[in-house]
């Protein structure tokens, strides 16, 4: 109508397109190319992401925009395209032999993360309620089939279809926020709301459109209350899909969660903070409190990315440049931790199975010394503790908190990471100082990969933390 | 070469204490020992060159800190007053690092001793060379530390270890007094550096400082806070229960620390802030008050004491009273000449008295001694020699120095001069006695304990080169002093490091002739009442004793002392101490602090952990739940506008 | 247009009071009949609203296929509703209370809304009158161009479906026999066909 799409316009979609493309193309190879072929997908399915990643940098600096708007391409998208590439291209790798083991569900499930990363992407750069809608079913399908991909196992279908519907209702609150929010502004477009709402003649409806909206969103991030799916998942899903759950997905959601916060709603600042606040708090809290409790280390993890996310929504409520800077330094390290961590747990593997009780893990300190210090440092750095990175991270969004003028929340966050503190070293002390337990059999190496790769990136991120930092200050500038 | 001087027996510590497994005990005792010698040498150069050439230095090692309005810089003072002190420090330490080598030979933890003496020495530098009160308080508690990890040395004796924290927490009672004079001198001038203070004091008279609705006068606060550090470190009347304890420690120790060096700190500290104190004139007359009472006091005590290292204690503080005395009537220099013969003979008369003690297998009591004199010729000559030189023996060191305090109490102007004159002059008799009473019963009379008498050696050669040189020093570190210390040559010797009372050299030389004889008369009574007492009718003190029974027992117990503060300060400190731990900290801070909060952080994860039932529609609902709770708050506070 | 709003009240309360018969339903297959039965009236009220494309969709879409295929469900799987609503009781006042809560919130807040022209205004893609153009080519126009990025993702999105049905499902399982028409086809008499020579009386 307004505009025929054009083929230069295609320009900042061209990752979008390599992702779906080559998962296509992937499809094609298994299904004609035998056993053989197959085996090689997953190395093919990280090429395809790294091309994606090579095409996302490859549009330089600067916004597009294309059908008609729906789609943006800004600093902040490359930012966290690049995260979740990379997160996607992690999870594949600490996937690779795990998936060997059962009979099928191999290539599917490098297919099905490609497809899956594809929607993280549309979502990363949707500028309108429906390419979020659709980005984040794109996404989450995916991610509800590989929940349940184990299917011999209960707990795996379980997991499957416990996150399925639940998350079929978040989508229907997110829908039924879309509707309101689009009835009473007459548009889906975020540039359109924040119009419509800086005129003023909105009431309550918008508001409450944008709570039904921020709790699908809170469903994707687990913040609570609407994180009741995460520790059962990600105990019930196989250890990779997990790994997978905890890294690229949050990173993704958070970051349409920056962007519909900040684009569409920025008019009514006031009232989404409030929102925010409460869920951060409420993340916070429980992340740290319930993940005393935990004997399985994949359900620890579960309320410590809960935590985590709470951490994270620090910087989002600060509703300023540095919050949102804060928030994309944040899942860039906590990406890279949470990848490092899972490369340990999927290490955790003995002649008959894989183990995954806290208690398996003691004296891993002196059963495998180098092992037990890169997890040991990852667990200090999830804690916060200087002058690693998680440090850094909790520091630039407290820091940005209390330049907004929330000291209540700040201290609120100093104090659960201090109880958080807890576990993490509770974790370290049953390493290092409890009877052995049998050893493991020894580490793949595409584990030892992302193990090296994120404890060196959270060990040595205080000597050189311009990078990522300055990327993150232009993404976050790009947003405002 | 000043840098040396101070940093050379820190590294012997460093030496001695992180490798001294390494290279072994013998080892860590002759590099500690050589760089002490080392050190000593370019003392005496140092000496040379800064006391009697004039030349005053400054050396600057480091920024200490830089923080607003204080600026503490880590820098060497060297002038004629810090040029004493490191002759004596380094000499004394020594010598008396070559004398433990022999004393301390059985010890299997020699490398740990010498380093301690060594960081004791370094501390003791750092204080003297000070050139700002932030570092002399630096050394001070150095010396401090030194000294208690030095009594406790033994510390599997729980007595040393008793006596090492008594030590220590009597100390804190003096450096509370300290800390609060820097403070006080921080805030009136606004300034911790010498230079600065002393340029500033004269504008200081008259100045109050308002607390609780007193108004102060500035200069005597001060100068009393000070001198009640000096009070606690150089163990003065009220603050000196530590020191006789403290002879739990090793006799070098003993020599070194307790007589020589780091109880003459308050001394010094005096000395060097002579410029404040001249210009309060009420502290002064609060310094001579202390210095002669305990001058007194201690010779009492040590007049009935029966082993032979409490008896050299005491005989120590009562020094340091005279020391104080001659400070307190602005007599600097003169305290000062004590100070440093005193140095030698007391390091001499306790290493003699280690001598003794090691050739009695760790024997302390005198009254289980007797005739050694044949046994432990060489230690019986040197103790004689320090014993003449304490008791103030013409023409011995101590006599030049102690008769000229006791002069300089003559005639000195403040309200309590003449009193300290008569006390001193009591206490001069009380030193012949009580020396001379340790020397008979030590190594005159008939041996009371055969089997050790007839055990009883001469120590090893590195033990007695040590007392030799000292010997020396005790007789010839007096009369070649004399002019610069008390004599015409002192305003040119100490020039500007300490501010003389303007007359008080001049009226000592035109005193009557009986002054002077008055101590050397005094020292011949006590001489021979001892030698009555103890040599022909050795029934008579015990007569005495009975018939004075009260008397005795109150000099027997150091005028009660310590049960007094043990009634009135310890006994109360504990309860309160205990009432802190069990009340204060167990109940309250443990309870609703750390265990309390774990507590209740392990309810909060327990009934969290209870919500995730794995129900579904339990999920859904609390969903729903947050949903419908965030709407509610918005209808309430009213959405947008 | 009052018969317009007598038809719209009629669909309207129809399809309310069917939606809460879906879930007040003892038996599992009248649901879904309820759910048809909602579905029909919804589509009439697109009629009314002039969305016929979007009510004949309703209609092909919703109840021919989907609604069809919950009956099968229901009734192949034989699910005991009644023994899964057992103890649901127990949540009825506090589920109540929030339905309550909210519905009459969300009353209050849409009560108050007026169509004003900021909305108007916003419109993206404003809908042509009818007297132009058929509402199916209106969508037509625009689903293709201005909605083709949306429609491409929905595409992608049922393929991730499908491979996840299949994914989900499909079970290779050794002991099944298979008909593998190609193979059947593929057979030749040489292959399929051994002549023996049997000697009488002897057998092979």
């Amino acid at each position: 109508m307004d505009q025929a799409f054009d083929l230069p316009g295609l320009y900042p979609v061209l990752p979008e397109i390599a992702l779906v493309g080559g998962a296509m193309a992937l499809l094609m190879l298994a299904a004609f190319g035998g056993a053989r072929a197959a085996g090689a997908s997953n190395w093919l399915a990280i090429v395809v992401l790294g091309l994606a990643a090579v095409l996302v940098v490859a549009t330089g600096t600067g916004k597009y925009e294309a059908f008609a708007g729906s789609f943006v391409l800004d600093d902040f998208a490359r930012f966290m395209k690049i995260v979740t590439l990379v997160g996607s291209a992690a999870a594949i790798l600490l996937a690779q032999e795990s998936v060997g083991d059962q009979a099928r569900g191999q290539y599917e499930y490098s297919v099905l993360i490609l497809l899956s990363t594809a929607g993280m992407m549309v979502m990363i750069s949707a500028a309108d309620l429906i390419a979020l809608y659709l980005g984040l079913e794109l996404m989450s399908l995916a991610l509800y089939v590989i929940a349940a991909s184990e299917r011999d196992s209960l707990r795996s279908s379980e997991a499957g279809l416990k996150y399925f519907v639940l998350g079929a209702l978040s989508s229907g609150m997110l829908l039924y926020g879309s509707s309101l929010v689009y009835g009473f502004s007459g548009t889906v477009g975020f540039a359109g709301i924040a119009r419509a709402l800086a005129g003023g003649d909105s009431g309550i409806g918008l508001t409450i459109g944008l709570v039904f909206i921020f709790a699908g969103l809170c469903f994707k991030v687990s913040a609570v209350p609407f994180h009741m799916w995460t520790p059962d998942v990600y105990e019930g899903a196989p250890t990779y899909v997990t790994a997978f759950f905890a890294a690229a997905p949050k990173v993704a959601a958070m970051a349409v969660f920056m962007r519909t916060a900040t684009n569409a709603f920025a008019p009514i600042v006031v009232q989404w903070q409030q929102i925010i606040v409460f869920v951060a708090i409420a993340s916070m809290a429980l992340g740290a409190f319930a993940a005393i409790g935990q004997t399985n280390i994949k359900r620890l993890m579960a309320y410590s990315s809960i935590g985590h996310m709470g951490f994270a929504l620090v910087g989002l409520s600060a509703a300023t440049p540095e919050g949102l800077q804060g928030v994309a330094i944040y899942m860039a390290i906590y990406m890279a931790m949470t990848l490092g961590a899972f490369a340990c747990i999927l290490a955790m593997r003995r002649a008959d199975g894989a183990v995954e009780q806290i208690a398996d893990l003691a004296g891993l300190a002196r059963r495998s010394p180098t092992v037990a210090f890169f997890l040991a440092m990852l667990l200090f750095s999830l804690a916060g503790i200087p002058p690693l990175a998680g440090f850094f991270a909790k520091f630039y969004v407290f820091l940005a908190a209390i330049k907004a003028g929330l000291y209540a929340l700040a201290v609120i966050g100093v104090i659960t990471s201090v109880i958080g503190a807890y576990y993490y070293l509770l974790i370290i002390k049953v390493m290092y100082f409890d009877e052995p337990a049998p050893a493991f059999e020894p580490m793949r190496g595409e584990l030892r990969m992302v193990l090296g790769v994120s404890g060196l990136f959270v060990l040595l991120f205080f000597i050189y933390p311009r990078p990522v930092v300055e990327a993150a200050a232009l993404a976050a500038k790009s947003l405002f | 070469m000043y840098e040396a001087i101070v940093f050379l027996p820190l590294l012997g510590c460093l030496i001695a204490g992180l490798f001294g497994r390494v290279i072994g005990a013998r080892a860590a005792e002759l590099v500690t020992t050589i760089l002490l010698f080392a050190a000593m040498v370019l003392s005496w150069i140092a000496f040379a060159r800064v006391g009697l050439g004039q030349v005053n230095a400054r050396v600057l090692v480091a920024t200490f800190m830089h923080s607003g309005e204080l600026k503490v810089d880590w820098a060497l003072r060297v002038d004629t007053l810090t040029a004493v002190m490191l002759v004596v420090v380094t000499t004394i330490s020594a010598l008396v690092h070559l004398y433990s080598i022999g004393y301390m030979a059985d010890d299997v933890h020699r490398p740990r001793f010498f380093a301690y003496l060594s960081l004791f020495t370094f501390a003791m530098l750092a204080l003297v060379t000070a050139d700002n009160l932030v570092q002399l308080f630096f050394g001070w508690e150095g010396v401090g530390l030194a000294s208690y990890l030095l009594i406790g040395f033994w510390y599997h004796k729980p007595q040393a270890n008793a006596a090492a924290i008594k030590a220590f927490i009597v100390n804190r009672v003096g450096d509370f007094g300290f800390a609060l004079g820097i403070f006080a001198i921080f805030k009136m001038t606004g300034a911790v550096d010498f230079e600065t203070i002393f340029a500033q004091a004269p504008a200081l008279g008259g100045k109050t400082i308002h607390f609780l609705r007193w108004d102060i006068d500035a200069l005597t606060l001060i100068c009393v806070l000070l001198f009640i550090g000096a009070m606690g470190k150089s163990a003065q009347f009220l603050l000196h229960t530590w020191l006789p304890d403290a002879m739990e420690g090793p006799t070098p120790v003993s020599a070194l620390i307790h007589a020589a060096t780091m109880v003459t700190a308050g001394v010094f500290m005096v000395a060097r802030l002579s410029p404040l104190f001249e210009l309060a004139p009420n502290a002064q007359a609060f310094v001579t008050l202390v210095g002669a009472t305990t001058a007194f006091f201690a010779a009492t005590v040590a007049l009935v004491q029966n082993d032979i290292k409490r008896i050299v204690a005491y005989s120590t503080c009562s020094q340091l009273g005279y020391m104080f005395v001659a400070m307190g009537v602005g007599a600097y220099s003169v305290g000062m000449y004590h100070l440093f013969t005193h140095a030698f003979f007391k390091a001499l008369l306790f290493l003699g008295s280690g001598s003794v003690i090691h050739a009695m297998h760790h024997e302390q009591d005198i009254r289980h001694m007797g005739g050694l004199k044949d046994r432990i010729r060489v230690t019986y000559y040197v103790m004689v020699i320090g014993t003449l030189a304490l008791t103030g023996f013409p023409l011995t060191a101590g006599y030049f120095s102690k008769d000229a305090i006791i002069e300089a109490a003559f005639a000195g102007k403040n309200a309590f001069a003449g009193y300290a004159f008569v006390l001193t002059l009591i206490a001069a008799g009380m030193t012949a006695f009580y020396s001379w009473r340790l020397i008979f019963k030590t190594f005159h009379g008939e041996p009371h304990d055969r089997e050790h008498h007839a055990a009883a050696h001469e120590s090893p050669l590195v033990m007695l080169v040590a007392l030799v040189v000292l010997a020396a020093g005790s007789i010839f570190a007096g009369y070649p002093f004399k002019e610069l210390f008390a004599g015409h040559a002192v305003g040119e010797f100490f020039r500007d490091s300490i501010r003389q009372s303007a007359t008080i050299l001049d009226d000592m030389h035109h005193l009557p002739i009986w002054i002077g004889l008055l101590p050397t008369a005094m020292m011949a009574a006590g001489f021979l009442l001892a030698w009555q007492f103890y040599l022909r009718r050795p029934d008579l003190p015990v007569a005495l004793a009975r018939q004075h029974d009260a008397l005795y027992r109150f000099l027997l117990n150091k005028w009660y002392f310590d049960e007094l503060y043990d009634f009135l300060l310890v006994r109360p400190a504990k309860r309160l101490g205990r009432l802190l731990w069990k009340g204060g900290d167990g109940w309250l801070i443990d309870g609703f602090g750390p265990d309390g909060v774990s507590a209740r952080v392990i309810d909060v994860t327990r009934n969290v952990v209870r919500l995730q039932t794995g129900y579904l529609y339990h999920y859904a609902f609390a969903m729903l739940i947050g949903v419908a709770a965030l709407i509610t708050w918005f209808m309430f506070t009213g959405g947008p506008h | 247009m009052t018969l317009a709003a007598l038809f719209f009240y009629g669909f309207a309360s129809v399809c309310v009071a069917s939606a809460f018969m879906v879930i007040a339903a003892r038996n599992p297959v009248h649901s879904v009949l309820f759910l048809i039965l909602a579905f029909v009236n919804a589509a009439g009220l697109f009629i009314l609203a002039g969305a016929e494309f979007l009510a004949m969709i309703l209609v092909v879409v919703y109840v021919g296929a989907v609604a069809v295929l919950f009956l099968f469900v229901v009734m192949m799987l034989d699910v005991d509703f009644a023994e899964l609503r057992r103890g649901s009781l127990t949540y009825l006042p506090v589920g109540a209370l929030v339905g309550v809560v909210l519905l009459v919130e969300l009353v209050l807040a849409l009560g108050s809304w007026v169509v004003t022209g900021g909305v108007t205004r916003n419109l993206a893609a404003p809908t042509p009158p009818l007297a132009t153009l058929t509402n199916t080519e209106a969508l037509g126009l625009v689903l293709y161009t201005r909605y083709v990025y949306f429609f491409q993702i929905a595409g992608i999105v049922l393929l991730v479906a499908m491979i996840g049905a299949i994914v989900l499902t499909l079970r290779h399982k050794p002991k099944v026999k298979r008909q593998i028409v190609a193979d059947q086809v593929r057979r030749t008499k040489a292959s399929a066909i051994e002549v023996r020579q049997v000697r009488p009386g002897q057998g092979l």
